[in-house]
Order: structure tokens, then C-alpha cells, then sequence
């Protein structure tokens, strides 16, 4: 089951450059929430600094308190390998590893965590392909193929199905359809839908119409600082501040 | 950041903004508008020049490409026709003999190659199997450890070792090395390591082992600057992917770097490879240049491009010359048959996977 998230007082740099000011935002268990914003506003820094990605950028550090379920993210005690173990993350790029079978791709994060039982990892790598809704393309490929072989929406697909195979508590997705055709991006928006039974999902977009289709919740960034976040309807429908309006009716960005 | 969101606060610019396309023009239409279009008279006068233009300079340069092509294949072709016909009198001697003999007596006429591909050989994979991980190390460390101020430095100091002349490095060898070894490195191997049989005998200091260390110093520059470049080319995303399912960072190099470039880092392998068979001044110095087959890398051994270099001023007499030659022929086998191994060992380490890569 997923659990909520706990944002309060984030700032985050690169280098000198203050990339988030002080972002507080409560994400509920088991729903989808949306972050949009125009190009350059600090949304990927915002879901980078939740699994603590964001500093493997040079130079780039984040302060502030991130509780994920019990998890205290930036806690003096916390690992950021066991933080990214808990909380999975899927780029805007599908970036399957080329050298490993579709197999291979799906179990790789198991294998990191010490995961050797042959049968069970097979019952996980097939359970998580389905998730993913990709079982029944690969099911007869599994070990032969690449999973660079695939198609872009499929390497996409793949590339979920390897971040829910470690069972992940969250699940963050920063811009997973915008190199992906309609169809494909249907498929994962569809898909998107169906992970948050179990999974508390993060997903940055450009495309107002997909958070608008997928998230029930809907944050606005600007320049770094959260404008609004409210239901997704009440975004695009009646929002509070001018800025978030002028946004989401196609005035800037 | 802060200067390229500006205009999105100021309201001015905002009004100014185009309203956003509700519906696209049908397909015909767009087309009658192509149509009824005339081009302008540059537009026309490109559309007329382009296919004369395009056409000569293409087929111009599609023969000067083949020719350097065909040149490669060419000059290989005449390296073995020449090798092959100036060692007539010594093929036509000793047969498949040359190659496997262990004689080596110029007094007498008699020739054998054999002494001379084992050292070869033995002086290469020594230094392979030393250089190998030092310079893998070194790239890691360049590419993903570094600060990124020491980053330029240390790759300046690597390519500057590949460019220090290899007489240079044999003098170091005299002087520096073969005394290290003789008075420290090889009574301790012979301690520790003795029952091997490969470190036993008298410490000369020279001998295979100086040679395949200073072939390993030589070697490392290429292996390290060609490593760096394809670990360098491994996209960003791959380590991330990897970072992101809660990988260490020795895990994520493991994985998301050195898996990824193994291809690249075996073909870095091969070119130091083709530089330590067939490295000449460095070796004929350091290894004693003594043609026998022995167990211990303690004892003097000698390479074919040494026995060329040494020899081919003092060959007295046409038999004697024409198996120098010969032995120049087995390098070249020797070194055709290396690559075609490696190659064989990139080909079944990827199976199906290298074509594909992207």
C-alpha cells in the first residue's frame, strides 16, 4: 500500500542557485497527484528532492523536511540508497539498460536488493510486467530479447514495471509521456489510473490535459515556489490565484 | 533561471500572446494554398540548380571515400605480399618448423621462431593482466569520482605518458625500475610467491617481468583515455535509472557504467594490446634479450620485434635475413590472431545484445 508524503519548508539549489523556496505540500496515500508549471519552474527538482535524486546532480543540495509514510527522508540518520529503494522513480526518457534482457531490466533492482530465490523473482518480475501492462507483449521474449529492443512506449512501460518490481511505497513519474506517442501515452496514462490502488503516485507534466485526465490533486509551480495546489478540478476550474488561471488557460508557459 | 521567467509575471507581454490554435485547417485546403502559391525567384532558382548541383560533387566524393577504403585493404595486401615473398628462402628451409622450433643459431643456419612468440606474448599478457585494471580504475575515478577540478589535470598527466618516447621509458627501466625489482619486488615474489615456479630463479631485475611492467606503464594511457571517453558517453540516464532502484554508488558504476561501456573498454583493451606486441625500444632493452623458453618471468626472454630490431643491421648471409623476415610474418599472424580472438570474446560476452545497443 502507498503512503502520504509530508513536505514542509524544501528549499533546494544548484550550485548558488535557488531552484525551490520553502515548498510545503501534503500528498495523500493512494492518489494520484499531479505537478505542473512552466518550463524551468522546479517541478522535476520538487520530485527529485523527494527520493533524495536530486543531489546526485553536482553541486545541487536540498534542506527542508520530507516525511514519506514514517520515513523521514532528510533525518540525520537516513540512507539516501535505502530512501531510493523505498520510493520509485520514472524518467521522462525510458531508460531500460541495453545490455540486460527484458528480464534482466525487470529484475535488476531486485537483484541490487539481494534477491536470489530463482522462483519467486520470476513470480515478481511477471506480477510487476503485468502491473505494468506489458506481460502479454514480452511474455514469449523474457530472456531473448533486449529491452532496448522495444518500442518507446514499451521501454517506458518497462521501465515502470522495473521500478514497482522492488515494491516501492511511492511512486514518482517525471514526465513519463512526453516522448511517447498518443497511443502509448494513453497506455501509461490508463496504467497511471490503475497503480494508484497501490501505490501513492507523483507524476510532473507539462500537459495540462493528462494531469487534468490522471491526478485527482493538482500542484502549480512557478519560479520555484508552490502558486496553488488544490483538487484538479478546482485547479482548472475555478482556481484561486490569478497566476494558476492564467496558466492553466493557455495565457503563458 | 530567474531572468527567463520574468515576462511570465509582467501582464504586458501576456495580452500580446496569440490566442492558442482551436482548430487545425483541413488537408485540402492546405493543399490548394501550396498550389496556388508561386515560388519566389530564389526559391525557384535553387529548386532548378539543386539536382545538377547536388548530383557531381556526391559522385565526387563517393570515389574518394572508396579509394581511401580500397587504400587500408591494399597496403594490408602488400605488408604480407612483401613479408611473405622476402622470406621465400626460410619457408621453403624450414617449413611449419620456423614457427615451432627453439632453435635460434645463426652460426649453423638453424632457425625456430618459438622462443620469440612465447616472449612476445608472455611480455603482452603481462602486461594486460597489470594494466588492465589499473587503467579501468583510473577511468572510474576520472569520470565519476573525480572533483571536477582534479578532472582535467589527471587526464592531462594520462595522455602525457603516451607521449613520452619509449627509449625514454627503457632508460627509466635500466636505471629505476630493473633495481627496484632486483633488490625489492623480486626476492619478495620469490618469498611469497616461489612455489608457482613463475618467481624463482636468480633476480636479475631484467628480464620478462621489467618488460611486461614497462609495456603495462605504456599501455595504461591508452587503455585509461579510450576507457574515459566511452564511460564518458554512457548517458546520464543510465546512472540515474540505476541510482533511482536504490543502488550504492560501486553498484551504480558497476551496473549503470562499466556494463554498458564493456564493449568500448574491451576495444580500448585491443588497441593497447596491438601496442605491447609490437613494441619495440622499451622491451629490447629491459628484457635480456636471450632467446629461450623459460618458466620464471624472472628469467631474460626475447620478443620478435626485439630480434628484428637487433638483428637485422648484422644478418650476415640470405638464409639468415629472409628468417628475420619470417619472423615479421609471425608477428603479423600473431597479432591477426589476438584480434580475431578478441573480437571472438566481445562477440559471445554481448551474444545478441551489441547490435542492438544504441
Amino acid at each position: 500500500m502507498g503512503v502520504g508524503i509530508e513536505v514542509h519548508g524544501l528549499n533546494a539549489w544548484y550550485g548558488k542557485n535557488l531552484a525551490l523556496n520553502s515548498i510545503d505540500m501534503s500528498v495523500p496515500a493512494n492518489h494520484v497527484t499531479a505537478v505542473i508549471g512552466p518550463s524551468g519552474c522546479g517541478k522535476s527538482t520538487f520530485v527529485r528532492c523527494l527520493n533524495r535524486m536530486h543531489e546526485t546532480i553536482p553541486e545541487a543540495y536540498a534542506e527542508g523536511s520530507v516525511k514519506v509514510g514514517e520515513m523521514d527522508v532528510y533525518g540525520s540518520g537516513s540512507d539516501p540508497v535505502e530512501v531510493r529503494r523505498r520510493i520509485g522513480m520514472v524518467f521522462q526518457k525510458p531508460n531500460p539498460f541495453p545490455t540486460m534482457s527484458i528480464y534482466g531490466n525487470v529484475a535488476a533492482g531486485l537483484k541490487l536488493n539481494g534477491f536470489r530465490n530463482r522462483k519467486q523473482m520470476d513470480e515478481l518480475v511477471e506480477r510487476s510486467l503485468r502491473l505494468a501492462a506489458l506481460w502479454d507483449e514480452v511474455k514469449d521474449n523474457l530472456h531473448k530479447k533486449s529491452g532496448a529492443s522495444l518500442s518507446g512506449g514499451q521501454q517506458q512501460r518497462l521501465c515502470i514495471a522495473r521500478a514497482l518490481a522492488v515494491e516501492p511505497e511511492v511512486l514518482l513519474m517525471d514526465e513519463p509521456a512526453s516522448a511517447l506517442d498518443p497511443i502509448s501515452t494513453s497506455k501509461i496514462e490508463e496504467l497511471i489510473f490503475q497503480l494508484k490502488q497501490h501505490y501513492t503516485v507523483v507524476i510532473v507534466t507539462h500537459n495540462m490535459q493528462q494531469a487534468a485526465r490522471v491526478a485527482e490533486l493538482t500542484g502549480f509551480f512557478l519560479m520555484g515556489s508552490l502558486i496553488e495546489y488544490d483538487k484538479t478540478e478546482k485547479i482548472f476550474t475555478t482556481p484561486a490565484d490569478k497566476r494558476t488561471e492564467d496558466y492553466v488557460t493557455g495565457r503563458f508557459g | 533561471m530567474s531572468d527567463s521567467v520574468k515576462p511570465m509575471n509582467s501582464p504586458e507581454p501576456l495580452g500580446q500572446l496569440p490566442k492558442p490554435v482551436t482548430s487545425m485547417p483541413s488537408l485540402a485546403k492546405v493543399e490548394a494554398g501550396h498550389r496556388a502559391h508561386t515560388p519566389s525567384a530564389v526559391l525557384a532558382k535553387i529548386r532548378t540548380s539543386h539536382p545538377r548541383s547536388s548530383r557531381v560533387p556526391d559522385q565526387i566524393f563517393g570515389v574518394i571515400i572508396l579509394l581511401s577504403a580500397i587504400s587500408v585493404f591494399a597496403i594490408v595486401v602488400l605488408v604480407v605480399w612483401e613479408l611473405v615473398s622476402k622470406s621465400q628462402l626460410s619457408l621453403h628451409q624450414f617449413g611449419l618448423k620456423f614457427f615451432y622450433g627453439h632453435d635460434w643459431d645463426p652460426v649453423n643456419g638453424n632457425f625456430g621462431a618459438m622462443p620469440f612468440i612465447y616472449g612476445t606474448l608472455v611480455s603482452s599478457l603481462l602486461a594486460l593482466v597489470l594494466a588492465v585494471p589499473l587503467s579501468v580504475g583510473v577511468a572510474v575515478f576520472i569520470t565519476e569520482m573525480c572533483p571536477q577540478s582534479l578532472r582535467a589535470i589527471i587526464s592531462f598527466l594520462v595522455e602525457l605518458l603516451a607521449a613520452i618516447p619509449s627509449v625514454i621509458y627503457g632508460l627509466w627501466a635500466i636505471f629505476v625500475l630493473a633495481p627496484l625489482l632486483r633488490v625489492y619486488v623480486e626476492p619478495f615474489l620469490a618469498k611469497t610467491l616461489g612455489w608457482t615456479g613463475l618467481f624463482s630463479g636468480t633476480p636479475y631485475g631484467l628480464g620478462m617481468l621489467a618488460a611486461g611492467i614497462i609495456l603495462a606503464i605504456m599501455i595504461v594511457p591508452i587503455i585509461a583515455s579510450i576507457t574515459r571517453e566511452v564511460l564518458i558517453a554512457v548517458p546520464q540516464n543510465q546512472r540515474e535509472a540505476v541510482l533511482a532502484l536504490g543502488a550504492t554508488r560501486w553498484e551504480m558504476i558497476r551496473i549503470g557504467v562499466l556494463r554498458n561501456a564493456r564493449i568500448g573498454i574491451v576495444g580500448g583493451i585491443i588497441l593497447g594490446l596491438g601496442r605491447a606486441l609490437g613494441e619495440t625500444m622499451a622491451v629490447t632493452m629491459v628484457i635480456g634479450n636471450t632467446p629461450q623458453i623459460a618458466k620464471s618471468l624472472f628469467a631474460p626472454g626475447y620478443t620478435m620485434a626485439s630480434v628484428i630490431a637487433n638483428e637485422f643491421s648484422e644478418a650476415t648471409g640470405d638464409l639468415y635475413l629472409s628468417a628475420l623476415v619470417e619472423i615479421g610474418l609471425a608477428l603479423f599472424l600473431v597479432t591477426l590472431v589476438v584480434n580475431a580472438l578478441a573480437r571472438l570474446l566481445v562477440w559471445s560476452i554481448t551474444g545478441g545484445t551489441a547490435r542492438v545497443r544504441a
